[in-house]
């Protein structure tokens, strides 16, 4: 399992039997591959309830893709439905999670995942409706960027998208809970100890009870 | 053009755009990325000289392509859209100051839409309040949590993809290629729908129409598809 790989099958246990889930772009997709699909339900802003696996190559549909344009395939009992609909769900708050990346984390668990700083500010998507409206939020992200800089940080110096904190925040080192004091470590991946996963964690964060390694 | 008569008028793509369509116009254009986009439409209107336009789309199509083509044909003058990343293009003539483009949160967008086609002056949302997407907008607290104000959209004409129409203009949709579209046929003065094909009144289950008739001012059917 290479460490993306790692990040998802941690991100889906968190997640709970019967709940409607959104993903977004990027590792989260990776998260269908560790979950029985037939336990819960997949929602796709663009327009789908009932998202099932990418279809066989001779079977692929154009118009029948997922919010990162990837071909999927409708599972029994899914609906379609338009744009406005769909972030009716999303706001409404009648999806339990949504799992997306972020660019950073700062200690009170709020994220920035949408704009950088110097490069043009053209795209924010669902990012922050979901933030605004899903009833769990799981963040999933490598611990650190390419050059070992800390994503999990004080303050987020990129803008945020939402002032609300997410509920997880996982890596491949370690999964953090968030409360309204801001980040508990709740468990270090396997191998990895808690002061590894604090050198590389700028945020200040508590332990959390029974702390273990899973 | 209008709504003269009780039923939609089958024009040609090239007849849609040149009757509807004028220099400095907003236009609607249903599509997420590609799917769901009026191909032959946006074809039609990168054939015609009509500049100077605003478009309201989520995007503008992948570089060189759909409202990508639009846009290097240098007919756009302002874009309001949620996700403009997949086309590099746009970025570049919004910093060659060719491009004015207004971002808004996707739900933000579509319920804007939807706002302005039911006569509604607006809504208060959670989405983005806090953010740099909620700089200068009108901030209100309601039993406790922060909403933002967010101004109905609407346009002189929309551009949109339906799977079916019936003679009147009842459409239905094809999977995902539904998104804004349904929206953005309540939002336009004129409403040009591109479809697969159009059928005789009756042979849409009235059960299963998304668009109702009334909509609807021309279908156009498709040559362009994806």
């Amino acid at each position: 399992m290479n460490e993306k790989e790692l990040i998802a099958s941690r991100a889906a246990a968190l997640l709970q039997p019967g709940w409607v889930v959104n993903l977004g772009i990027g590792i989260p997709t990776l998260v269908t591959r560790f979950v029985d699909r037939n336990a819960f339900c997949f929602q796709t802003e663009n327009g789908l309830l009932g998202v099932g696996p990418p279809p066989p190559a001779d079977r692929v549909d154009p118009n029948l893709v997922d919010a990162g344009k990837r071909p999927v395939t409708e599972q029994p009992g899914a609906a379609f439905f338009d744009s406005a609909t769909s972030f009716a769900m999303i706001r409404g708050g009648h999806v339990d999670a949504v799992i997306l990346g972020a660019l950073q984390v700062d200690e009170c668990g709020r994220i920035a995942n949408w704009a950088i700083p110097g490069e043009p500010v053209l795209g924010v998507g669902g990012a922050m409706d979901l933030m605004s409206g899903a009833r769990n939020i799981i963040v999933v992200m490598t611990h650190t960027a390419k050059d070992g800089t800390p994503k999990l940080v004080r303050e987020c110096t990129l803008p945020l998208t939402s002032l609300r904190p997410v509920t997880w925040v996982v890596t491949e080192l370690a999964t953090f809970a968030v409360d309204g004091n801001g980040l508990i470590l709740r468990s270090c991946a396997p191998g990895v100890s808690k002061e590894t996963i604090l050198a590389r964690t700028a945020a200040r964060c508590r332990d959390g009870e029974g702390l273990d390694q899973t | 053009m209008g709504h003269s008569q009780l039923g939609a008028t089958i024009v040609s793509a090239t007849t849609a755009i040149d009757e509807a369509v004028r220099d400095g116009m907003t236009l609607m254009v249903g599509g997420f990325g590609l799917v769901g986009a009026p191909l032959t439409l946006i074809r039609a209107l990168n054939a015609s000289d009509r500049k100077d336009l605003t478009i309201i789309s989520n995007n503008l199509g992948e570089p060189g392509k759909g409202l990508g083509e639009t846009l290097r044909l240098g007919k756009v003058r302002r874009a309001i859209g949620s996700f403009f990343t997949s086309n590099p293009e746009v970025a570049e003539a919004r910093d060659r100051g060719d491009l004015d483009v207004t971002l808004l949160p996707q739900g933000t967008l579509s319920e804007a839409m939807r706002a302005g086609g039911a006569g509604l002056g607006g809504f208060y949302t959670p989405t983005g309040v806090g953010t740099l997407l909620a700089e200068g907008k009108e901030v209100r607290e309601l039993n406790g949590k922060r909403y933002v104000f967010q101004e109905p959209i609407r346009s002189d004409v929309a551009l949109v993809r339906a799977h079916r129409a019936d003679r009147l203009g009842n459409l239905v949709y094809y999977k995902t290629a539904r998104n804004f579209n349904p929206m953005m046929a309540t939002a336009a003065d004129v409403v040009i729908a591109e479809v697969d094909a159009v059928v005789d009144v009756g042979q849409i289950d009235p059960e299963a129409v998304v668009t109702p008739h009334l909509f609807v001012d021309f279908l156009v059917i498709a040559e362009d598809t994806l």
